[in-house]
């Protein structure tokens, strides 16, 4: 992607209010950031966009000092700065506003605002000055919060603005906002532009981190577009499109497209009727979902991450409490929505869960124990009950190594030793086992190496053609439209649309995805 | 029944809360800033005992209670390093802390003072003496701290001040001809164990330092985020938590008691534990909940040998009253007792 | 390689103990070395020296195992020490109700404390049962207030333990003290329910050693912990529930549950500690027989890796600390038995400051989490 928009030099001769140089950083084996390179103007709405896990708020956490970089240079007002905590940043006049709001709920606005920058002496916080002093910012910037309010008592959006004003009363003069308007409605989300272009009235520099098209177009000045942990483009926002965007964002590099034979769906095997699924605390979750499974298809459910993918697939695997789920779920013609993880394995319905450290593995355990995680209790993991058949387990397992190629082949290693992809095959292999009738797939290939993205399509293919019904969750649209028969699109957890994925082109997804409408991609 | 309930039953209760409030007050703050601190057995341990060698070497209760705030303090800092530095689990720690401190002392007084555990008798004259200072000084905290609910609270500083100096030696006056009069007697260190009650409430609430500590036991990601350094926060409070049951020690040792004798603390800490918890992390309450648990003990010691109608009553029923009160505050059936939400959770900067 | 590494933790632990131990002795001004022979020497020698090792090391042994079951399950039972109160408290009350003790008053006047005498066969079973399960009982309470209400339990095995060492010092002194007795402790138990000591078939072991049964009853009690947790269903839940509780209930498994069985199957062996002290030592319950068992079983487990066998010998390391100690205070010059004590504590702040080691070891790649 390094074309001419790449390589786009930056006509003014101010000095950058900040620039990032070559920052690479790693978690484990994932390379976040790779020789990332950004460059933000002062007194500008600089966007970062790109899908989850594309490394821009890893990138803007090392600029805030939340993260240290393996390497690279971090330039503020044209000087290169050690920023190794917060602390340095704020310092610096760096402010951000986390995705996950960084506040203590337990605590009033002013205590949340002032918290580090206490006005006053060491021996008292002069509470009524901050108070006086948020108020003044809150009216400059009309963002209208009570100081003495408790965080804990504040709508979403308010929260927000708790943490704007954190910002600003430490006379931030870069604001990084990270994913700002996931939690706003739309109207909130208006209002909430017009307060940035306020700041940058005032000579503030904003960089916001989002997914959503619409909004880098409505509200930003320069864009930066970032794909798996690499910067792929800037450019003007006034010299680019949507579809532009769009295709620099899920576009990839390599081209996985799975060889299939036309699906044969059969019976419905699952149905689900005006599906609620309620989150504590924000607005995400699952809102009036209605859809049909059948044997033998795939449907695919597209959709950037956060969109109510996680809470879906959790209710139909009957992980969440059933207080906050609403509506019906049938398979196979029975009503299962109050049946529990248990009942459902029992009836046919595997699961691959979407983060396999987190649900799927026990990551401690060997190879042979995880082949029987969900199925220990019964034949054939238990011989004699309450004894496990060891012996079988391990026979098993090995199986399941030999037909999934899980390496290295040892089922005596834990599992944390294993590479990712590895303990995908594992998973996948366990839960294919059972011949489900109804198998919830989430992010199959996420961290997962090419060859093992290879084999895992093809694994789910012939599921699909024995004539196991398949419902795939992924944000990788590449992925999604290759695989499913069948696509819905999800947004703010609810579908807002089905397309046909072979016909349907990657912009025109894409655009569903962040929220535009369909058939305005040209 | 009235010879049991009587004055001094109050005044017996407010000396053995004094420990149980010290304890309380230090496993607060150490638990405020995230920090578990079921270690608060074992540093009091260390405080009474350092309190009665340092004494009986020196000759003043102040150099022993310096000390045990020395020692407290220091032992508190192994937990605190284990804890913070090395991540180490909190519970787990402090309990080697616990079972520390009942060896310690023991080793060291059979090859200081050739005894099994105990340390020499102190002369009366060396032990903790009243101090007409640090009475008039908590007095004046007392008074200055309902200042706020009085006319005077909207008046200039230095009226205030000068009124309260002014109350202090005319309350010392009436306590002085009414049968309250033994509470001036009272060791320093009873008097300073509550006036830290309003200071520990002063510096929790209204100090930068108390919003900090209060933020890092919350939520120490977004303390972090708003530029506090986290590990800094929770040393300070651990420490801090060591020199303040340190005293409580002390009070054990040169103050209730003449000598330091094997295990003297004999479960104050986890009462003091338990009445934290009790007081849900707030000095007021957490006063409250010493001095109920101290008329507790003071009944149970009262009732030993007291027959009635022909039967001893058991004390042990007495006994357990605070920890069968914890466990129900904690289930939550009076009452929700909410934690600090990252109690016990070290701080991991980066996954 | 993969036991080498379980194993170099605790040794390492265990040798820094005894330097800073030994740097302690010598402050006070002994001679660490004759002073850690002693203490090692005097618990080895046959049959008095490894006869009391072993008695020491079998309560040690059930309270290891105790602490280890819960933190298998991710739960930390401070309250093994109140479990062992009470389940011993109960089976000698058993013993003597169904033993039918008899005893004289002053007047030398025969008084019945039991109900009934029941014979050996039945009542020896029916006496280690009821500490078996007065132990899961008592453990199973604060599992329960975990499970429903959240309550942390840490606190409330703590609030238990001061709990059961006051109902049971009731019982004893209002209602099973003898008559002027001045020593807090029951009557005796009935005889059918003494069970045999190891010297009565052992040949070279003297009959006058406490090490009885029980401590066959401890290493049948590692077996069986063994199975439990890495060869049933169950104990594979309950391990997954402490490895990873949202992959457990992804696996379908009841984490509340789990919680609630830990805790009972913990307290239960805690309990079997009253087998061992009153039906094969004291014949009788005896206010305060516990010199911290149940907060050595913190360190015996976390020094045995949470691995029964681990238990095993890290209560046998104990049990060697306990009786050494006690001629280490007869016959060295400064140094008391309590040096015992700070052994095992700093024993266990180097255990559970485990990162200590790992950065040093881990630079000579020794320790690498390696990828395999």
């Amino acid at each position: 992607m390094s074309d001419k928009k790449g390589a786009l030099t930056y006509h003014s001769s101010l000095t950058l209010m900040l620039e990032l140089k070559d920052i690479t950083k790693r978690f484990g084996d994932v390379l976040a950031n790779d020789h990332i390179n950004i460059k933000v103007e002062p007194g500008t709405i600089h966007a970062i966009v790109g899908e989850n896990g594309a490394g821009k708020s890893t990138a803007m956490r090392i600029a805030y000092g939340f993260y240290t970089a393996d390497s690279g240079e971090i330039v503020v007002d044209g000087e290169a700065r050690n920023i190794a905590t917060p602390h340095d940043a704020i310092r610096l006049g760096i402010g951000m506003v986390h995705q996950h709001f960084m506040l203590i709920d337990t605590m009033t606005v002013a205590e949340n605002i002032v918290l580090g920058a206490e006005p006053g002496s060491a021996a008292s916080i002069d509470l009524r000055r901050a108070a006086q002093e948020i108020r003044a910012l809150s009216d400059e910037f009309r963002l209208s919060v009570d100081p003495e309010a408790l965080v804990h008592d504040l709508s979403v959006g308010q929260q927000q603005r708790v943490e704007l004003l954190k910002a600003l009363y430490r006379r931030a003069r870069l604001l990084i906002l990270d994913e700002p308007t996931a939690v706003l409605t739309p109207q909130e989300v208006e209002e909430f532009f017009s307060i940035l272009r306020r700041m940058r009235e005032q000579g503030k520099t904003v960089i916001i981190i989002t997914h959503k098209l619409s909004e880098v177009l409505a509200v930003s000045d320069d864009v930066t577009v970032m794909r798996d942990g690499r910067v792929v483009g800037r450019v003007k926002t006034s010299e680019t499109s949507a579809a532009e965007l769009a295709r620099m964002m899920v576009g990839r590099d390599v081209l996985l497209r799975v060889e299939k034979p036309d699906a044969k769906p059969g019976e419905t095997v699952l149905s689900v009727q005006r599906l609620s699924v309620a989150v504590t605390g924000g607005e995400r979750g699952v809102r009036d979902v209605s859809f049909d499974v059948r044997a033998g298809e795939i449907l695919g459910v597209a959709g950037v991450e956060g969109n109510g993918q996680t809470e879906l697939i959790e209710a139909l695997a009957g992980l969440v409490p059933q207080a906050q789920v609403g509506g019906r779920v049938e398979f196979d013609g029975r009503d299962i929505t109050r049946a529990t993880a248990r009942q459902r394995y029992e009836l046919g319905i595997a699961h691959v869960p979407e983060d396999r450290h987190r649900r799927g593995l026990l990551l401690d355990f060997d190879l042979s124990e995880n082949s029987i995680l969900g199925l220990h209790y019964r034949k054939p993991a238990v011989s004699v009950s309450p004894l496990l058949d060891l012996r079988g387990i391990r026979i098993r397992a090995q199986e399941i190594i030999r037909d999934f190629d899980v390496r290295p082949a040892n089922p005596d290693l834990p599992a944390r030793a294993l590479s990712g992809g590895n303990q995908q095959k594992l998973i996948i292999g366990r839960e294919f086992g059972l011949r489900p009738k109804l198998l919830l797939v989430s992010q199959p290939t996420r961290g997962v190496d090419i060859g093992a993205i290879e084999f895992i399509h093809r694994k789910l293919v012939e599921l699909r053609d024995e004539g196991c019904a398949i419902l795939l969750v992924s944000a990788e649209l590449e992925e999604v439209t290759s695989l499913a028969d069948r696509l819905l699109v999800i947004y703010h957890g609810r579908i807002v649309g089905e397309v046909d994925p072979k016909r349907a082109t990657q912009e025109e997804i894409g655009l569903l995805m962040t929220g535009g409408e369909k058939g305005k991609a040209e | 029944m009235s010879e049991i309930f009587n004055l001094g039953l109050l005044f017996s209760a407010i000396r053995l809360a004094t420990p149980l409030l010290l304890a309380a007050l230090g496993g607060m703050f150490s638990e405020r800033s995230g920090v578990i601190n079921i270690a608060l057995e074992g540093l009091m341990l260390a405080g009474a005992f350092t309190a009665a060698s340092m004494t009986w070497y020196a000759g003043s209760p102040w150099v022993g209670l310096l000390s045990a705030i020395v020692a407290g303090a220091a032992i508190a800092g192994i937990h605190a390093v284990a804890c913070i530095r090395y991540k180490a689990d909190q519970v787990v720690s402090g309990t080697a802390i616990n079972i520390l401190l009942t060896g310690v002392p023991a080793l060291l007084s059979g090859a200081f003072f050739l005894s099994s555990g105990s340390t020499p008798q102190i002369p009366k004259e060396h032990l903790m003496p009243p101090s007409l200072i640090i009475t008039g000084i908590s007095l004046f905290i007392f008074v200055w701290s309902f200042m706020r609910y009085t006319p005077l609270a909207k008046s200039p500083k230095a009226l205030q001040v000068a009124v309260t100096v002014a109350l202090v030696p005319f309350i010392v006056f009436v306590i002085s001809h009414t049968p309250l009069r033994p509470l001036l007697g009272q060791p320093a260190v009873i008097w300073l164990a509550f006036a830290l009650v309003p200071i520990s409430f002063y510096v929790l609430f209204k100090t930068p330092f108390g919003l900090r500590l209060r933020a890092v036991g919350e939520n120490p990601e977004a303390a972090d985020a708003a530029g506090i350094n986290v590990r800094a926060m929770r040393y300070s409070a651990v420490l801090l938590s060591g020199a303040l049951a340190g005293i409580g020690g002390a009070y054990l040792s040169i103050g209730q008691s003449s000598l330091f004798t094997r295990n003297m603390s004999a479960g104050r800490g986890f009462i003091a534990l338990a009445a934290l918890i009790f007081g849900k992390w707030r000095p007021v309450q957490t006063m409250l909940a010493c001095l109920l648990f101290g008329f507790t003990e003071a009944i149970a010691i009262q009732l030993q040998g007291v027959h009635f109608g022909g039967e001893e009553i058991p004390t042990q029923f007495v006994q357990i009253i605070p920890y069968v009160l914890t466990i129900v505050v904690l289930a939550g059936f009076i009452g929700q007792s909410r934690a600090p939400r990252a109690l016990g959770i070290p701080y991991q900067k980066e996954r | 390689m993969k036991l080498l590494r379980e194993l170099l933790f605790p040794v390492i632990a265990v040798l820094m103990a005894f330097v800073v131990g030994g740097v302690i002795v010598w402050i006070i001004g002994d001679n660490p070395f004759e002073v850690y022979g002693l203490l090692l020497g005097s618990a080895l020698t046959w049959p008095d020296g490894i006869g009391y090792t072993l008695f020491y090391a079998t309560p040690l042994i059930f309270t290891g195992l105790a602490v280890a079951v819960a933190f298998r399950c991710g739960l930390l039972n401070i309250g093994a020490e109140g479990q062992l109160y009470a389940a011993a408290f109960a089976t000698a009350w058993v013993s003597i109700k169904l033993g039918g003790t008899v005893i004289e008053d002053f007047a030398g006047k025969p008084v019945s404390y039991g109900w009934m005498s029941l014979p050996a066969v039945v009542l020896v079973p029916v006496a280690v049962l009821t500490a078996v399960a007065v132990g899961a009982g008592w453990g199973a309470i604060p599992g329960w207030l975990k499970a429903r209400y959240g309550a942390h339990e840490v606190i409330t095995t703590i609030m238990m333990n001061f709990i059961a060492v006051a109902l049971v010092s009731y019982f004893t002194q209002y209602y099973y003290k003898a008559p002027g007795d001045p020593i807090m402790q029951s009557v005796p138990i009935g005889a059918a329910a003494h069970i045999p000591r190891l010297g009565d078939f052992v040949p070279g072991l003297p009959q006058r050693l406490p090490i009885n049964v029980a401590f066959l009853l401890a290493i049948l009690a590692c077996a069986l912990v063994y199975i439990f947790l890495w060869r049933t269903k169950w104990g594979y839940e309950i391990r997954a529930t402490g490895a990873n509780p949202s992959a457990a209930e992804y696996g379908g498994i009841n984490v509340r549950k789990q919680i609630v069985l830990a805790m009972a199957v913990s307290g239960a062996l805690a309990g079997m500690v009253g087998i061992s002290e009153v039906l094969g030592y004291r014949y009788r319950y005896y206010d305060g027989f516990s010199a911290g068992y149940g907060f050595t079983g913190i360190a015996v487990a976390l020094l045995g890796r949470n691995h029964p066998v681990g238990v095993f010998f890290a209560a046998l390391l104990f049990g060697m600390l306990i009786r050494g100690g006690i001629f280490v205070d007869a016959f060295s010059q400064h140094v008391t038995k309590d040096l015992v004590e700070v052994l095992q504590a700093i024993v266990i702040l180097f255990v559970a400051a485990e990162a200590l080691f790992r950065g040093p070891f881990s630079r000579f790649g020794l320790l690498k989490r390696s990828k395999v």
